[in-house]
């Protein structure tokens, strides 16, 4: 009996079109456009300016606060300007134009194949590394690395956990990097068990990935400490808590962080990208992203450098079709939909999803019949459609009482509604509002 | 038997009459007879405008208060407080009388729309996710959350414009609306003499140049307004001017200066000549 | 509106594809079995009461959504279809067409739409018709017909149901096979158990319904009944005749089970099952009415907003 998660879950269709594809690098654009805030917390803090050259690598903005990650130029070339650009919400946010010359890498940077097992750094060492690259959560969630790393006082890490389950349906950019970065995703996994000064380490793989899962029992056998398990598959096994509950049979309590259970989780991307940094001195500038869609001619695994406009990977897919009704950045269930193609790849795009039309498009609401699907599939054990009309109501009081800052915007309710009610629309609505009565009241 | 059950019923009643009786006097809450009286002579809608969880609260907030400044009830207006202080025996706060205005006018034709939102139906909760429909990521969504605040039916969505449009007459500055716009677009300003009022009709703190690609109505913060104004009634903030409805004396001079008739003037007589505020609009 | 613009919403951007008119419909196929058992035993009576009952339902439905509510008829969701054959399953099938209409007219007008349509009732819709039938017209609605009369409608030859005959007359029980098969006197849907069992395994298989409420419904009937027939099996029928015999399996199956009315959480419908089991022991063992089913059903959607506020779905992480 293979584990999973105990508490609601989903099977939406998988549909991995680009699984078993091959990694490709995606031509340089002629010019990349890196936000300051690719990551969840402060946004970085600009240190070039108009007219400066820069190399791959050269640190083109500081972290700019304690939950803040440092942001590297992805290309070589010269700055063209420090100006606002439209994120995929549509809002203006800062961001760093550079105009792409040639292909200079900083020389500190090992760019060479050469596989490097051991590393004899201390863990204070290989956190400061990790920081200097500017590396965050790489599942999506995007949080600055360093600071999950390093527990609160009073806390211990007992596990690491390694997210590799990849449970958004379409996506296939984890599972890639898996089969062809294996012994390298491995040492990035060691690495980090040193980072934490833990001496067990379990990699999650839903069973849908059969042949990632032979790979790595094949791998951990030279390896100590480091355990494969294949998951049962289900949706939101990548959720934190989730995969802890999953691999540990422990529930994280409401509101607390995962390490009040000893564990520390990180995305498999993660640990590919800690290889990297620790290991070749490079810093984040490249990621892996999917391109797919049912409509999409040539689904894709792209290698993509940070920046280059979200159009391009379209246009290396087989372009956008002609009826696309939504283009996401990310998965089906937790991707944000964007306003244009012409937004930036950032840290966080681990996919780029393209719905036609008939696929988008919603469908009309009908009143709740109380059919409890949302109760039973919700994976925190809540009650969606109450939380729906209390937010309707604007009842925060019974909100926060029925645990709505619980949520985790998995989407589950809102993809199982027989009645196509916007549950999730709504909760997070009430959530987020919660948490600012919450926040004001702690002040 | 008649008897028996004569007795014991009665005696059942006796004794629920006598219970009650006791109930009553325990718990009996001493209420200012005052506070029904206030609440007699106000609108009694419940809108919360005067800042009270509605006219039970306000009354007695006016009871207890030993001077009525600050306490104002905008749908009953000065006559509704003349009664209040009236039975109070003390002085009417005074309050000018104040009106919704919705300080967008990024109309279907000014305002490209690049794309379709297809979520729940909620103005907050679209934007809580992104800056909306159109180019301009401060201006209206249209999708009504002032309608539906609104108690008294003073607000609804022109389809052609989609735009929320005031009936002035029905509107009492509660100011439910301006707490359910997500975008803080509608602000209560001075009703005017004879409803006549100056505002700045957008909310667009975009350079001129973004501001203006979004919206052919968009405010550019330009500043030539603030130059022409004798009465330093406009100010320039964050490339979006907006005019001080104390300070405004209601000349003018600012709309016929707007490039973009951003500016608009409502309830004046016409002028002679045309002022330029609605510009030929292409799509 | 006719553009090529992208769409944008909140996630999730997609659906499981499931429906109202799906979960209605399959409600609906797994009834097909008893109905065609109660065509088989009542022959023409139960093809009139339920083409009446199912027919007036939806004009019921129709005529209160386009001229009262002033909107677009949801009329084929499935939903009044369900209450139509629900309510004619719960009818004899002597029943005339007038009273099956007045019934009709109970379950939508009061039973639905005066609560705001599909989704806002507190009451199961079909009981409600059926118990203000049976309050309005006791005699037309406790008369069965015996089973096999296949061309007569309003003339057939009358018997009393099983249930009755526990009270009056145990000698005349059937025998349990008859029961099982549905060869006996009672309301049209009612009297097969094994094409209600059939019914249940397909909404099971389908996910339709979970199996707490139907289960725990009978068991609570099973170790109530067994104990009195157990203290004194003169007085008291064996729990198998309970449950084979009546309107309980029908209840239990689709009555009980309906969405709107019954709780939320899976702790809240064992403790409404067991309510249910309780009061229709109570009523059939103790009561005035030889039947309890629909009371108790009743009753306990009276209760299901009180479940659903105490009893909270297991928390993640919770104690």
């Amino acid at each position: 009996m293979l584990r999973t998660f105990r508490i609601g879950g989903i099977h939406p269709p998988e549909n991995k079109l680009s699984a078993g594809k091959k990694i490709t690098p995606l031509d340089l654009p002629e010019q990349v456009i890196i936000p300051l805030g690719q990551h969840i917390g402060a946004p970085a803090q600009a240190i070039v300016k108009k007219g400066d050259i820069v190399k791959v690598g050269t640190l083109i903005a500081k972290a700019g606060g304690f939950v803040s990650a440092n942001i590297h130029s992805s290309v070589s070339g010269k700055v063209n300007k420090v100006d606002v650009v439209t994120d995929a919400s549509g809002y203006k946010k800062p961001a760093i134009f550079i105009d792409v010359d040639g292909d200079e890498w900083e020389d500190s940077i090992d760019r060479s194949t050469t596989y490097i097992r051991e590393c004899g750094l201390p863990s204070k060492e290989i956190i400061e590394k990790i920081a200097g690259a500017g590396i965050v959560g790489l599942g999506g969630a995007t949080f600055p690395t360093q600071v999950k790393l390093s527990p609160p006082p009073g806390s211990k890490a007992e596990i690491l956990i390694i997210n590799a389950v990849e449970c958004e349906p379409y996506l296939t950019s984890d599972h890639s990097l898996m089969m062809e970065k294996g012994q390298e995703i491995m040492t990035g996994v060691t690495i980090l068990m040193k980072a934490i000064h833990v001496t067990k380490a379990v990699i999650g793989i839903e069973n849908n990935k059969p042949d990632a899962i032979k790979h790595f029992q094949q791998l951990a056998k030279d390896f100590n400490g480091i355990e494969i398990m294949p998951l049962k598959v289900q949706y939101p096994q990548g959720g934190e808590k989730q995969l802890i509950d999953a691999v540990m049979r422990r529930q994280v309590k409401s509101g607390a962080l995962p390490i009040s259970e000893g564990a520390v989780v990180q995305n498999v991307g993660t640990a590919f990208a800690v290889y990297e940094a620790v290991q070749k001195n490079k810093p984040l500038v490249e990621r892996v992203v999917t391109v797919t869609g049912k409509a999409v001619s040539n689904p894709c695994n792209l290698l993509v450098r940070i920046g280059t406009p979200v159009r391009a990977l379209i246009e290396a897919a087989g372009g956008i079709p002609e009826n696309t009704g939504k283009i996401i950045g990310g998965g089906p269930m937790m991707g944000k939909a964007l306003v244009t193609a012409d937004i930036p790849v950032t840290k966080g795009s681990s996919g780029i999803l393209l719905l036609t039309k008939q696929e988008a498009k919603r469908k009309p609401v009908y009143d709740c019949i109380r059919c409890a699907k949302c109760v039973n599939i919700c994976p925190m054990g809540l009650n969606p459609t109450f939380l729906m009309s209390l937010t309707e109501y604007t009842n925060w009081e019974a909100a926060e009482k029925n645990n709505i800052v619980d949520c985790i915007e998995c989407g589950s309710c809102s993809y199982t509604c027989p009645a196509n009610r916007p549950l999730l629309d709504h909760i997070r609505l009430g959530k987020g509002t919660v948490m600012g009565i919450i926040r004001a009241r702690k002040s | 038997m008649i008897l028996i059950a004569i007795i014991s019923l009665g005696g059942i009643g006796a004794l629920g009459a006598g219970l009650l009786y006791a109930a009553s006097r325990k718990f009996e809450v001493y209420e200012d007879p005052r506070i029904a009286e206030v609440q007699e002579v106000l609108p009694g809608v419940n809108c919360g405008g005067c800042g009270k969880p509605g006219c039970p609260a306000f009354a007695t907030a006016c009871v207890n208060a030993s001077t009525l400044e600050g306490l104002f009830c905008p749908v009953g207006g000065k006559d509704c407080m003349d009664k209040v202080a009236a039975i109070l025996g003390l002085e009417a706060g005074a309050a000018d009388p104040m009106v919704a205005v919705v300080r967008c006018n990024g109309t279907c034709a000014a305002r490209p729309q690049i794309n379709q939102y297809d979520g729940a139906r909620s103005c907050t909760i679209a934007a809580s996710l992104y800056g909306g429909e159109t180019g301009c990521s401060f201006g209206c969504y249209s999708f009504g959350d002032c309608v539906t605040s609104c108690a008294f039916d003073a607000i609804h969505i022109n389809p052609d414009t989609r735009l929320p449009e005031v009936i002035e007459d029905k509107c009492t500055s509660c100011g439910a609306c301006v707490k359910a716009c997500p975008k803080n677009i509608i602000e209560l300003r001075k009703k005017g003499p004879k409803s006549r009022r100056v505002f700045v009709s957008c909310v667009n703190k975009d350079k001129g140049g973004i501001a203006r690609k979004a919206c052919a109505n968009a405010c550019i913060g330009c500043g030539k307004c603030v130059k022409e104004c004798p009465f330093e009634a406009i100010l320039l903030n964050d490339n979006l001017a907006y005019i001080d409805y104390q300070k405004c004396r209601l000349c003018r001079k600012c709309v016929g200066v707007c490039p973009t008739g951003a500016i608009h003037e409502l309830n004046f007589p016409p002028k002679k000549e045309k002022p330029v505020a609605v510009k030929e609009e292409t799509n | 509106m006719e553009n090529n613009n992208l769409y944008i919403s909140p996630s999730p951007h997609i659906h499981s594809g499931d429906s109202i008119s799906k979960n209605m419909y399959g409600v609906l196929i797994a009834l097909v079995p008893a109905l065609l058992v109660s065509l088989f035993f009542f022959g023409l009576g139960a093809l009139v009461v339920t083409l009446t009952s199912v027919g007036a339902c939806l004009l019921f439905e129709f005529l209160i959504q386009r001229f009262l509510f002033k909107k677009e008829p949801t009329l084929w969701d499935g939903s009044a279809l369900i209450t139509g054959l629900l309510l004619a399953f719960n009818l004899p099938s002597n029943l005339p067409v007038w009273i099956i209409l007045i019934g009709a007219a109970a379950a939508i007008g009061i039973g639905k739409m005066s609560f705001g349509g599909l989704g806002n009732n507190i009451f199961n819709p079909a009981l409600v018709g059926r118990v203000f039938l049976l309050i309005s017209f006791p005699a037309q609605m406790t008369t069965w017909p015996k089973p096999g009369q296949l061309l007569s409608y309003l003339d057939g030859e009358t018997g009393p149901t099983v249930l009755s005959l526990i009270h009056w007359d145990r000698e005349a029980v059937p025998s349990v096979t008859q029961m099982l098969t549905g060869e006996m006197g009672g309301s049209l849907g009612e009297v097969s158990a094994i094409a209600l069992l059939v019914g249940l395994l397909y909404m099971l298989y389908k996910k339709i319904i979970t199996w707490h409420i139907p289960v725990y419904v009978i068991g609570t009937v099973v170790v109530i009944t067994g104990s009195m027939h157990a203290i004194n099996p003169q007085a008291y029928a064996d729990p198998l005749t309970h449950i084979l015999s009546g309107g309980l399996l029908l209840g239990a199956i689709f009555m009980a089970t309906d969405y709107v009315t019954s709780p939320l959480t899976k702790k809240g419908m064992i403790i409404y099952a067991i309510g249910i089991g309780v009061l229709t022991s109570v009523i059939r063992l103790f009561g005035a009415y030889p039947e309890g089913m629909s009371f108790a059903i009743l009753i306990m959607n009276a209760f299901t907003p009180l479940i659903n506020s105490y009893v909270k779905p297991k928390h993640f992480g919770g104690n």
